[in-house]
């Protein structure tokens, strides 16, 4: 259960929204909308603990966010939209860094496997640097696959994928949701998904 | 998990050697410097050896905190570091010792082949060994607490070396004070065991103020 209560957002002296309220229970999927500027990267910001809320309160399970700390974390998997890979390390390494770091260990034939699913294969051992944009968004897309967080926070994630990626990643959130997962995703894109519980925020109202 | 940070780096700093070679490089050149600028002077030499080579390694070590977090900060990947699932503490830990084993430990063990341009014997040799793999671990960790606070500013190199210059004084006197004395012939032991206090006294403190800097620039 994720919920926020009169939630306010200051950047620098501008003020970027007031009193956005939530509350998502297992199954459900949070689409945040809005113009460039309205404040969706920060709101997905606070909702991950980064960023700390002018006003207003989130809470995970009952307890908030700030107390939580890495407890929080335990449960959340964020993929912001710089996508957090190394460009020197091949996709493999990364995968194999990033799984481990959040507490999955991955050996070296588990991470290629995933990276075949996303549809990396054959480009596991080029360094990410020489991958195209939609190959690195899949690369970081790929630890979805192998995490076993209950909250996805997802920022613009469909950008620079192909049709067949958006409908890979679509049906990778069904099923997170089906599972009884929570996702907020920031996206333009009309997602084509069937979700029990589909709430839709506009920053711009 | 711990292990993966210092995997991580260690890979990363491999991968980026050059980096690593011209800390190790701007250090013997600098240590270099001086007996070629001296001259054959064998007992001003020895006089000065303790605090240029400690000079030395401050600043080479300098040059390498800049990239402490500054790249994992560009590409995003920090955020995910701050979002994984222990305390931020460990990681800038990790980070730490990874900085220390590329930066501080090649630094240390290349120093006695300079320090014979000196003319020291072969006991302070040792001695210096032993200041700097104590010494180095307190600069990078004081280090990491001047790069996560300039972390995003521009000049940030410069203001991590005026910021955390000062505060490495204390490693400087008793990095070199150990070596001196081991020169003079006095006993080593009050200049390395107070090195070791301040170590300790950084890896409890050091990377936790740290972890507190990098979440404030992060917001």
């Amino acid at each position: 259960m994720l919920e926020a209560t009169g939630l306010g957002c200051v950047r620098g002296d501008r003020r970027l929204f007031t009193d956005v309220n939530f509350a998502l229970s297992p199954g459900s999927l949070l689409q945040v909308q809005g113009p460039n500027g309205s404040g969706k990267t920060s709101l997905l910001r606070l909702t991950c603990g980064l960023l700390a809320p002018a006003e207003g309160h989130i809470r995970w399970q009952g307890a908030s966010i700030r107390s939580l700390g890495e407890d929080y974390f335990k449960s959340l998997s964020y993929i912001g939209h710089r996508n957090g890979l190394k460009e020197e390390l091949t996709p493999i390494e990364n995968l194999r860094v990033t799984s481990g770091l959040a507490g999955t260990e991955l050996s070296q034939q588990e991470a290629t496997n995933v990276l075949g699913k996303i549809g990396l294969s054959g480009r596991e051992h080029l360094p990410a640097r020489l991958l195209s944009e939609g190959q690195r968004r899949r690369t970081a897309l790929a630890r979805l696959l192998t995490c076993k967080t209950s909250l996805w926070v997802l920022d613009e994630v469909l950008t620079s994928l192909d049709s067949s990626a958006v409908r890979f990643v679509t049906s990778l959130i069904e099923e997170h949701l089906n599972k009884g997962g929570i996702a907020v995703i920031a996206t333009h894109h009309e997602l084509d998904l069937s979700a029990n519980s589909y709430h839709r925020l506009d920053l711009a109202s | 998990m711990f292990r993966w940070i210092v995997v991580r780096d260690l890979t990363l700093a491999w991968k980026g050697r050059v980096d690593v070679l011209s800390t190790l490089f701007f250090f013997l050149i600098v240590v270099s410097l001086f007996p070629l600028g001296i001259g054959p002077e064998t007992y001003l030499l020895r006089l000065i050896a303790p605090g240029v080579v400690w000079v030395a390694a401050l600043l080479a070590s300098m040059l390498s905190l800049g990239r402490l977090f500054a790249n994992d900060y560009q590409d995003g990947t920090l955020e995910q570091l701050l979002l994984t699932p222990q305390p931020l503490y460990l990681v800038v830990l990790g980070k730490g010792l990874a900085l220390w084993l590329v930066s501080g430990v090649p630094l240390a063990l290349l120093s006695p082949v300079l320090a014979i341009q000196f003319g020291l014997s072969g006991n302070t040799l040792f001695v210096l060994v032993v200041s700097l793999l104590l010494g180095t671990p307190v600069l990078a960790l004081i280090g990491s607490i001047g790069a996560a606070l300039t972390l995003g500013l521009r000049g940030g190199g410069l203001l991590i070396s005026i910021l955390v210059l000062p505060l490495c004084i204390p490693v400087l006197i008793f990095g070199a004070g150990a070596v001196d004395a081991s020169i003079m012939g006095s006993g080593v032991q009050g200049s390395l065991s107070l090195l070791g206090a301040l170590l300790v006294l950084s890896l409890v403190f050091a990377p936790w103020a740290t972890a507190a800097a990098l979440r404030i620039s992060l917001e």
